[in-house]
């Protein structure tokens, strides 16, 4: 079953005689429970579909739709709908609010979004969500500036998670990451992803990644998708001729010592 | 290795930055070689050291930091020497490329004048500076060289620029050439190009490079010796390709683990518990032993020395030899 169905999108920036094509007639569809790897160089148009999705960016022409109901922009979209699509940036410093604790980035997205407020105890609620993304209660107090990277990535997903999505949009979610912590981050996005039933638009620049946690893959470069499919397929044996450079320029740990002039 | 194979040697040394509640050890007895015409790949996390180490090879630590330790350059103490011998070694002997070539290089002069700047010093006419200049930005694969030194860098692509930054740092003749992240903030394919330029420059001059990453990936590729460091230390050094395939530490080993295949599907690695050890809160006995999965006792209290564990291979782990048959 399609979750999101994007169509023909066209996103332009800069004047309207002359202006800058980022999204150039994308159509990409992610199934409920399914993860969808966006993978391109900077300039591709991969962040520009991604906020589109999210609703921060109005397209200039074509559709995009969750279980058929229209995704306007995020002001315009029905509560439930807005609920429905939560978002996962880079740097998680800078998404989350110096001055509030976890407690009242928590609080925040349940005051905003009523319904998928806890009924009972919310204090209760708070640790079992903090447990759900691997933080100890403790945190509940602390502000983002007293957290590491890592645990301030596991709060935007606790605040992500608080309103209960069916779509999560990562974009470069653990790009900003040290090595040893982006494995905890991804472990914990997959784990999710089952007890949750999350589907997931995951954009990243690391194909490694992508190949790991993706189930399909699509490849964008200058605003279009050039190659789409099952990220064996794409990744192992890639059609088009772009994706073979990708992959051709991305190093692997094998094979050591590659790179000659 | 020979002391006389060793262009650069480090030995025990010691950075000191102050903080608000005292001085923090940064780099804490961190002693290896860079031979003459290799590329020595220094890896680590955030709070590793890995950077403030580079810095102070080249004399480039922030006020108030103190040093210790050796810095032998040709058998010559570089950490002990005065200003002006440091300034001189800066750029005619050991120069540096950054992540940001944009924050590195001033946004109002033209990339020809910085590129020349180091000539200029010395006394080079207008004419051969200028004819220099273009030959640099030649060599590091600028295209149109005569016309883009006339440019400024916010002219540039991000691939430009790290290829203009790396003309003016060959501009002094440097014999080293420290390389903070170079292509981090790059794209794929653009990385691939600038790594292969870097190889081709090192081939043709015989230059040795100090290249500090967090990535992997990139330092198996280029290195044929690696360090890897954590809170501070050396935790492992060695041959790049024995380290990274049968790593004697267990955070090379967890590291290693955690870096997917491209072109294969991976099975996602059992990540490592917490973050990174800073070294303002750097753990008694072994730094890394909170995170470390084959922890003992001994761990928590006594530090491991860095020793020799096989031919070569050098572990600052009390359980290296453990490691290396497991």
């Amino acid at each position: 079953m399609t979750l999101l169905e994007i169509r023909d999108l066209r996103v332009t920036f800069g004047r309207r005689r002359d202006p800058f094509v980022a999204v150039d007639g994308v159509s990409l569809s992610v199934g409920a429970e399914e993860t969808l790897g966006l993978v391109g160089e900077s300039g591709s148009g991969k962040t520009t579909v991604a906020r589109c999705v999210a609703g921060l960016q109005r397209p200039d022409a074509g559709t995009v739709t969750f279980e058929g109901r229209p995704l306007e922009r995020v002001g315009r979209r029905p509560a439930e709908l807005q609920r429905a699509v939560q978002m996962v940036f880079q740097d998680p410093r800078s998404s989350l609010n110096p001055r509030m604790n976890v407690a009242s980035i928590i609080g925040e997205a349940w005051r905003t979004h009523p319904s998928a407020a806890p009924s009972g105890d919310r204090t209760a609620a708070l640790h079992a969500l903090l447990a759900d993304v691997g933080l100890d209660p403790d945190v509940a107090t602390r502000r983002p500036g007293d957290l590491s990277g890592g645990q301030c990535q596991r709060v935007s997903i606790a605040r992500a998670l608080a309103v209960r999505p069916r779509l999560l949009v990562c974009d470069e979610a653990v790009s900003a990451l040290d090595v040893s912590v982006q494995a905890q981050i991804l472990r914990l996005l997959v784990d999710l992803r089952r007890t949750h039933h999350l589907a997931m638009l995951f954009i990243s620049h690391d194909l490694g990644v992508v190949h790991q946690i993706a189930d399909r893959v699509a490849v964008m470069r200058r605003g279009e998708v050039v190659e789409e499919g099952p990220a064996s397929d794409v990744l192992g044996a890639p059609q088009h001729e772009y994706t073979r450079a990708l992959l051709d320029a991305a190093l692997d740990l094998d094979d050591a010592g590659s790179v000659t002039a | 290795m020979a002391q006389h194979d060793a262009l650069l040697r480090v030995d025990g040394l010691t950075v000191d930055l102050p903080g608000t509640r005292g001085d923090v050890r940064v780099v804490d007895g961190v002693s290896f070689d860079v031979p003459a015409g290799t590329t020595v790949g220094l890896i680590g996390e955030s709070g590793s050291g890995k950077t403030m180490t580079a810095n102070a090879i080249i004399g480039l630590l922030p006020d108030g930091a103190r040093t210790g330790g050796r810095l032998s350059w040709r058998g010559e103490d570089l950490l002990h020497a005065d200003g002006a011998r440091r300034r001189k070694a800066r750029g005619h002997e050991i120069s540096m490329i950054f992540q940001d070539p944009l924050a590195a290089l001033n946004p109002t002069q033209r990339i020809g004048r910085q590129v020349g700047e180091i000539l200029r010093r010395d006394g080079v006419g207008r004419g051969e500076v200028r004819r220099r200049v273009v030959e640099l930005l030649d060599r590091a694969g600028i295209p149109d060289p005569a016309e883009r030194a006339n440019r400024y860098p916010h002219e540039f692509s991000g691939g430009l620029r790290q290829r203009a930054m790396i003309a003016l740092a060959l501009a002094g003749s440097p014999s080293l050439l420290l390389a903070d992240e170079p292509t981090t903030a790059l794209d794929v394919t653009v990385q691939a190009r600038i790594l292969r330029l870097l190889r081709s420059i090192q081939e043709t001059d015989g230059l040795s490079v100090l290249l500090v990453s967090h990535d992997l990936r990139v330092v198996a590729n280029v290195a044929s010796q690696v360090v890897v460091m954590y809170a501070g230390r050396v935790a492992e050094r060695g041959p790049a390709p024995q380290v990274l395939r049968r790593p004697a530490h267990p955070y090379t080993k967890a590291l290693v683990r955690s870096v997917p295949a491209v072109r294969t599907k991976t099975a996602l690695a059992d990540p490592l518990p917490g973050a990174p050890a800073t070294p303002a809160n750097r753990p008694a006995g072994c730094p890394f032993h909170p995170r470390c999965p084959i922890a003992r006792d001994r761990c928590r209290t006594e530090v491991p020395p860095v020793r020799e564990v096989a031919p070569g291979r050098f572990s600052a782990c009390h359980f290296a030899e453990e490691v290396l048959t497991s």
